[in-house]
């Protein structure tokens, strides 16, 4: 993507005179919080225009004051120099404006074509169904995003959810469109799948604003950034003439470690081994699949995968939450496959679960109450089965002060608190009581980078004391920046188990796909690979596509 | 005594079978209307509600005018009027739709009584009001069984029979169905696409509304020519019973409507037949539990279904 040439297709206006789109003072309040505190956003026409932040720097609360979800206070919208009133999201899409969100806004039991025409339905009262078909069908054609428009969205893939999505703004014929971090639930290759989508969008004359927090999505897509902070425009940055370094400085206000600094491992005993290990899903169909896998102290082991291919259960089954169906967990060499979440713990296992708000805090306790979790029913916290305030209060005051706890107030609610600083009462909590073992999935979904490097830096710390890690995360850059080993895991099976060091994202990428071992040679014809991969994979779709055109 | 020679005896009957029509007319107006709102994500226990002010409006408007089409059109509006209540509390006011529905039913119930106490006392309604016409069919009235079956049937009967594909051809076949439909399952989704959730749930359940007050003015009009206290008597509860059998599927329901007539329709024929008289009374309840408990397997309620919807969260 270069930033100089000014694409001009013919048909087009040129790109130079008013901005495409021009959002101005946009301010909102949601009770004393300024979410947005006059930002400025200006898009031109073809472009792709990132535009990051921390969580809570208002970049979700910006693009929902574009698409008419939230009203501002103050402030106005521009289409090519023209003001717009945007009272709804009916204003935003006749203004051209199409948003795809991060959670998907797709009806699971309906299928392709019904999501796609809702709202815009062909027909008069009745639904032409016919029609919405052919429609969905042209469309994904033209825009070259094979689906199936009969096929029941439940049934597909979560990168072939995307494509609906993508289809839904433009039957709309959206031409500005708004992506909120579309690439937190794709596989690497899905990425840059959606990466060429883009470009192909923009060279058809779209116009593409993308919400991010991924560095390396910014800088190998974007034009130009906007980066906000703290509901205030930070900078805004040319991304041929910046830095990964320079916008991550935008957007923390401080310099920024984005490489976590780690010395070599000191690998020692085995402390937590999994033997064949076989569970369940919470729908009762297999979920783990014989998983064999070993955690030794001094070293993270990384689980990458694309979601929901048994991560959650697999983090369950060590913390003793599901019951295995086969196999056997060991933790120091002991079996724990009978023991409980509570015998586990006094074994020496922690556990960062991945949703910190259903299953890390009670959120109405306190953060004092939250920080002993677990431990209430021991000395010191507990003598005679009576909580013992001052020892409850010390182990909080101490903790908030280590990990940096803010506001450093016990008695504050943890439902009160930050995202990243309730993770921090999380993690605060389990290494506490000095676990030899710690389950971390997903530890820092939905930080921002600061709160991000602390509990790296907290992991990496701990595991250079002995500490034996399982970390899982479905952020391949976290796996790589942390793991001394690498494990993929792919439909409830670990397939393929690596150094990080001897690790490319490529190969990682490809194993986390379904892409056997056998296919997968780590040399120079890997990309080759992959895409001749893709291909045969969209031609097989293309074919399960015409013969069901030719059945119905 | 034998038992099996009494049941070939009783099923014979046709008014067994005219009878299972008969009651199952009510339930399905009722039953479709709480597929219609809870389909849209609205959850109406209060079809009861609604059918008890729309049997008392019927008969109050049916007398003071002896106009079959006012009574009719009184108790429907009266039983929307009611819906939009329940429609404002629990669409704009967010609150608990099994406690507003609650509140509706136990309204209605208060409402009608003393309404019906304010005027008419004692004496009771007066017998002089119009009932709500059947029908007798020129050729299938002579056929043998089948005429004495649907032969002189209720308009309502042949309306509630009507309604069932016409609700399936609405919700399925309409644009309106499917952002219904869409509202119910994923109100957000159909928000960020322009359909209005508010206006498609304040439309389904003042729609159920109707059908419930329609069902009222049958049962008070035509089956029972008066109103009397409590006179639904559980009508609108075995019609969500029938909803949830039917698994918020029309036709499912109309089934399940129909299954719940016949055990009615059974109790009165095994009356007289040296039938325990209370297990015969309780026929049509012993049903319904069998049918939710034993055959509903795993129902599926549409995903937003009682969840008010927040705009802009």
């Amino acid at each position: 993507m270069s930033a100089e040439a000014p694409r001009s297709p013919a048909g087009l206006p040129p790109r130079d005179g008013p901005p495409y789109l021009e959002m101005r003072g946009i301010t909102k309040a949601f009770g004393s919080l300024l979410a947005n505190d006059h930002v400025e956003l200006s898009v031109r026409r073809q472009e792709i225009h990132a535009v990051v932040g921390e969580n809570g720097a208002g970049k979700t609360t910006l693009m929902n004051i574009l698409y008419g979800l939230v009203h501002p206070d103050a402030g106005e919208i521009l289409f090519e120099g023209k003001p717009v009133r945007i009272r709804g999201p009916r204003d935003a899409i006749a203004a051209g404006v199409g948003m795809v969100h991060q959670h998907f806004q797709l009806v699971p039991v309906m299928t392709v074509a019904e999501n796609v025409v809702l709202g815009q339905e062909p027909g008069g009262i009745v639904l032409d169904r016919a029609g919405s078909v052919a429609q969905v069908r042209e469309l994904s054609e033209r825009f070259g995003l094979i689906v199936d428009p009969t096929a029941r969205v439940d049934t597909l893939p979560v990168g072939v959810q995307q494509r609906v999505e993508l289809l839904k703004i433009l039957y709309r014929g959206s031409r500005l469109l708004v992506f909120d971090e579309p690439t937190a639930v794709l596989t690497p290759q899905e990425t840059d799948e959606l990466f060429e989508i883009f470009r192909g969008l923009v060279a058809g004359g779209k116009t593409v604003i993308l919400i991010t927090h991924k560095l390396g999505e910014v800088m190998a897509i974007s034009e130009r950034v906007t980066v906000l902070r703290q509901g205030r425009n930070a900078a805004v940055l040319e991304t041929a003439r910046t830095s990964p370094a320079e916008i991550a400085r935008a957007m923390v206000g401080r310099e920024v470690l984005l490489r976590v600094e780690r010395d070599e491992a000191h690998i020692g005993a085995e402390r937590l081994r999994l033997d064949g290990v076989k569970a369940d899903s919470d729908r009762g169909l297999p979920a783990l699949a014989g998983v064999d896998l070993t955690v030794r102290s001094g070293e993270i082991v990384g689980i990458a995968g694309v979601s929901g291919n048994g991560q959650l259960e697999l983090a369950e089954v060590v913390a003793g939450l599901r019951p295995v169906t086969a196999g056997h967990v060991y933790l120091e060499g002991r079996d724990v496959r009978d023991q409980s979440a509570a015998e586990r713990r006094a074994n020496g296992l922690a556990y960062i679960p991945e949703d910190r708000h259903t299953r890390g805090l009670i959120l109405p306790f306190e953060v004092k109450e939250n920080l002993i979790l677990g431990s209430q029913s021991k000395p010191p916290f507990a003598v005679h089965g009576q909580l013992r305030w001052p020892a409850i209060d010390e182990r909080a005051t101490s903790l908030i002060r280590q990990f940096d706890i803010r506001p450093p107030n016990p008695d504050a609610p943890a439902s009160s608190l930050s995202g990243g600083n309730q993770q921090k009462v999380v993690v605060a909590r389990e290494l506490a009581e000095g676990p030899k073992v710690l389950v971390a999935a997903e530890p820092t979904r939905g930080l921002d980078v600061g709160a991000t490097e602390f509990i790296h830096r907290e992991l990496v710390e701990k595991r250079d004391e002995g500490l034996a890690i399982l970390l899982i995360s479905s952020e391949l850059d976290e796996i790589f920046s942390l793991s001394d080993t690498i494990a993929v895991i792919y439909q409830g099976r670990i397939v393929e188990v690596m150094p990080s060091a001897a690790a490319s994202r490529e190969r990682v990428g490809l194993l986390m796909a379904g892409g056997s071992v056998e296919e997968v040679t780590p040399s120079a014809a890997q990309i080759a690979q992959a895409a001749a991969l893709q291909a045969a994979a969209a031609a097989s779709s293309a074919q399960d596509y015409a013969s069901r055109e030719g059945s119905s | 005594m034998d038992i099996v020679g009494l049941f070939v005896t009783v099923f014979a009957r046709p008014d067994l079978w005219a009878g299972t029509l008969r009651f199952a007319a009510p339930l399905t107006l009722a039953a479709l209307g709480g597929v219609i709102s809870e389909r849209s994500g609205v959850v109406n226990i209060a079809m009861e509600g609604m059918m008890l002010v729309g049997a008392f409006f019927a008969v109050l408007v049916a007398a003071a005018t002896h106009d079959i089409v006012l009574a009719t059109l009184a108790s429907v509006a009266c039983g929307g009027l009611i819906a939009t209540v329940h429609g404002i509390a629990s669409i704009h006011l967010r609150a608990n739709q099994i406690v507003s529905g609650m509140a509706i039913n136990l309204l209605a119930l208060g409402l009608t009584s003393f309404l019906m106490f304010r005027f008419y006392a004692t004496s009771g309604t007066p017998s002089d009001i119009p009932a709500l016409p059947d029908l007798k069919l020129p050729v299938i009235y002579g056929i043998p069984f089948v005429g004495a079956v649907i032969g002189d049937q209720n308009i309502v009967v042949w309306l509630s029979i009507l309604a069932v594909p016409i609700t399936w051809w609405f919700l399925f076949r309409t644009r309106l169905g499917l952002r219904i439909r869409a509202v119910g399952e994923h109100p957000r989704a159909a928000d960020t696409l322009g359909v209005s959730v508010f206006e498609i749930r304040y439309l389904c359940v003042i729609l159920s509304g109707l059908l419930s007050g329609l069902g009222g003015a049958y049962l008070s009009l035509s089956v029972a020519h008066s109103f009397s206290d409590n006179m639904t008597s559980g009508a609108g509860f075995i019609a969500l019973a029938a909803m949830i059998f039917g698994k918020w599927h029309p036709v499912g329901a109309f089934l399940a409507c129909l299954l719940f007539g016949f055990g009615q329709s059974l109790g009165i024929n095994l009356q007289g037949t040296g039938f325990p008289d209370q297990l015969v009374a309780a026929t049509p309840y012993v049903l319904t539990i069998v049918a939710l408990a034993g055959f509903v397997g795993r129902a599926v309620a549409p995903a937003a279904d009682g969840i008010p919807y927040e705009v802009g969260e």
